[in-house]
């Protein structure tokens, strides 16, 4: 059993050191560390409340972090907006999905992004042929892309979330809770992507509540507890149980007594 | 988003899965907007009632040709106010900035630039209308800043508007009335002088007619070009036709509007056609540059996305701020051109211009379709509203109708239309 140690991988994709963040009395995310490489999923568990989003948050511009730092590349990165984690190569798919009910899946997908013509106005037909595009990969079934979102299944509103994350070719990835939303069939074919864009060497941060998807997906695993983070392990190195009692109880694995893991299992 | 036959409008796309009554498949197929059809139904029974209530004065020509320059003023301010609600917002002020940037312009015409240029110069129009404008705008810019980046409410930043603007309308000349006008700045609001004339009248829905098919033409092609449905050929080519009529129609009819014998003997005499007059121009113009702005630009875009979500909006990096705030220096460039428009038809500036003008704007927003809970609304269908407003307003004076009686219809047409509305949408798909 190791606390990875990745000194062997080179500069990580990106380093978030000692991240803090408050919101009035309340330490949603208390001094936590993680890091990401390119290629790799590192799966981000913990409970309801363990400071999950509010963490990513602060990667993704959503947030400011309180104290803390990121580096992106081994290079120190100030992400105060959304925008500027855009020019890092950053895309997020929010918990929320942060959609605009009113609108179009495509307006929705390029929202602040539009594709303008020559003359500066929106051109609305190559969106809707990018979206067209990357819906194909992501949920062929779903056709009536120009309704606006609020009619939309919830599995649909969450694949125009993705598709809108996989279409400005990140380079890092969160995703929050990608497939809450989802049907099996769904499901699956988000794995696949995921897997696919693992390979072409992009870094994705999984926030999931689905342990069995966690390990069929991350390379590493971290827990967090009340803001804490309790430890990063390699997914080859741990158990389901030994995951879930750091996520639990907050021990690490090989310091959970018998009785505790009995105990979770009831 | 496609195009078709109308530029697609997110707001329409977004009312018309819900807005569609049970009436039959025919009307379904022809994809109508039944707010639409409402609306031409209300305006349909106020004129014809007010017709007969008359005695038969509302239908004239003279009439419809007065009813379309008064509410020239409302819709210009109307199309603005759409992208304010849309946003989430609002504007109570719009009545006192008009007042204020009214009364500004009549005194530069009457007290401040006689000094240097002399009454009735060439450039007069042009310098009074511009500082108009760059002071609606500042107001407007003002009253934005306080609301996107101070972050005090709209509600409660353009209530102080209303009070402080009124009172500054009333300061500058103490109250007095301003008058008269530059003679070619009177232009703006129309009278005798101030229209194209019968031909040219004719060239504008002409050209209008032209538009029309040119967009029924295209929106086939475009739909069938992606493979969607297309309405029955007929239906298309029915609407088209219909549209134009109603086009050419309106300025025929207008047209039997003649210039008075006096007036009409200075120039040769005979049936001179008033035409249309330069505030319906000005409207026209309004309203196909901010349906332009609504949904061609980004700048729409972001203020329909920030009225359905301001959380995704500012996630996807708009400058949400900014946009707030552009919203509202639209909207005060809208208002000093009414207030040009206005002043101009009055031939004089009054401390009460525009007084209550901001109930009747919102009004006919929200009639034409705009939601305070916000993310939808078109700029057309704030037109139309205005023009009911307007229709029940004029149709009231016509018959007598005491003022104060008149606020009690206003308000409960008001409050009529937008419970239907709602009912209707409740009802289950
Ligand atoms: N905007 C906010 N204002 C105040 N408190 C907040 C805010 N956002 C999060 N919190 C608090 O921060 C803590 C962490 O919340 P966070 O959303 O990060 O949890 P999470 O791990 O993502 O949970 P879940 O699995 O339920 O999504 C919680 O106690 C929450 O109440
Ligand atoms: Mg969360």
């Amino acid at each position: 059993m190791t606390m990875t140690t990745q000194a062997n991988r080179g500069v990580p994709l990106v380093d978030m050191r000692d991240i803090r963040v408050a919101f009035g009395g309340v330490h949603a995310v208390d001094g936590v560390s993680v890091d990401l490489y390119p290629g790799e999923v590192v799966g981000l568990v913990g409970g309801n409340g363990a400071g999950k989003t509010t963490l990513i948050k602060t990667l993704s511009g959503a947030h400011k972090a309180d104290a803390g730092e990121i580096y992106i590349n081994g290079e120190k990165a100030t992400i105060e907006t959304p925008r500027d984690a855009k020019k890092y190569n950053i895309e997020t798919i929010y918990q929320t999905l942060a959609l605009a009910e009113n609108i179009d899946a495509p307006s929705n997908m390029f929202l602040g992004r539009e594709m303008l013509s020559r003359w500066k106005t929106l051109d609305n037909r190559a969106m809707e042929q990018a979206a067209r595009q990357v819906m194909g990969r992501l949920n062929p079934q779903f056709q009536n892309l120009l309704t606006p979102v609020q009619s939309l299944s919830g599995g649909q509103r969450q694949s125009v979330a993705i598709a809108r994350a996989v279409h400005f070719n990140a380079r890092i990835l969160i995703m929050d809770e990608p497939t809450a939303a989802l049907g099996p069939a769904e499901t699956a074919q988000v794995h696949d992507l995921i897997n696919q864009l693992k390979a072409e060497g992009i870094g994705i941060f999984l926030i999931s509540h689905d342990i069995h998807g966690v390990f069929d997906l991350a390379d590493r695993i971290s827990v967090m507890l009340q803001g804490k983070l309790v430890g990063t392990v390699n997914r080859r190195e741990v158990t389901k149980d030994e995951v879930l009692a750091m996520i639990i109880i907050g021990k690490l694995p090989g310091t959970a007594t018998q009785k505790e893991l009995a105990e979770l299992h009831e | 988003m496609s195009v078709t036959a109308s530029p697609p409008v997110p707001p329409e796309s977004s009312q018309a899965p819900s807005r569609r009554l049970r009436l039959g498949p025919s009307l379904r197929a022809a994809d109508i907007d039944m707010r639409l059809l409402g609306m031409l139904g209300a305006l349909a029974l106020i004129w014809v009632g007010f017709h007969f209530w008359s005695g038969g004065t509302f239908l004239t020509p003279r009439n419809l040709w007065n009813l379309s320059v008064q509410t020239a003023t409302v819709a210009i301010m109307a199309t603005g106010m759409v992208l304010i609600i849309v946003s989430r917002n609002i504007d109570l002020s719009v009545g006192s900035v008009l007042g204020a940037v009214g009364m500004a312009m009549a005194m530069l015409q009457r007290e401040i630039l006689p000094d240097w240029i002399g009454y009735d110069h060439w450039a007069m129009w042009i310098i009074a209308l511009a500082a108009g404008l760059l002071l609606g705008a500042i107001i407007g810019g003002l009253h934005g800043f306080i609301i996107a980046y101070v972050g005090v409410p709209s509600f409660i930043v353009t209530l102080g508007g209303y009070l402080v603007w009124r009172g500054v309308a009333w300061w500058q000349a103490s109250g007095q009335t301003i008058a008269p006008m530059d003679k070619t700045f009177q232009l703006l609001g129309g009278g005798s002088r101030g229209n194209i004339g019968g031909l040219w009248s004719w060239v504008v829905g002409g050209v209008a007619c032209l538009a029309i098919v040119f967009m029924a033409v295209n929106g086939r092609r475009q739909r069938t070009k992606f493979g969607l449905r297309l309405r029955p050929l007929g239906m298309d080519v029915g609407l088209a036709a219909l549209s134009c009529g109603v086009v050419l129609g309106a300025v025929g009819y207008l047209n039997l509007y003649y210039l008075p014998e006096r007036v009409a003997a200075e120039r040769g005499g005979g049936d001179i056609p008033f035409g249309l007059a330069n505030p319906v121009l000005i409207l026209i113009g309004v309203t196909l540059v901010m349906t332009f702005i609504a949904t061609r630009l980004r700048f729409g875009r972001y203020v329909f996305a920030i009225g359905g979500n301001p959380e995704a909006a500012e996630l996807g990096g708009i400058k949400t701020r900014w946009v707030i705030m552009k919203t509202f220096i639209l909207m005060g460039i809208l208002v000093a051109i009414a207030a040009a428009v206005q002043t101009a038809r009055l031939n004089a500036a009054v401390s009460g211009l525009g007084q209550s003008a901001e109930l009747y704007v919102i009004a006919a927003a929200v009639i034409g379709g705009t939601s305070f809970a916000g993310g939808v609304g078109t700029v057309s269908g704030a037109v139309l509203g205005a023009l009911v407003m307007q229709s029940l307003q004029s149709g009231m004076v016509l018959v007598g109708v005491e003022a104060p009686i008149q606020d009690v219809a206003a308000g409960i047409v008001l409050v009529f239309a937008v419970a239907l509305d709602t009912l209707v949408k409740r009802r289950p798909k």
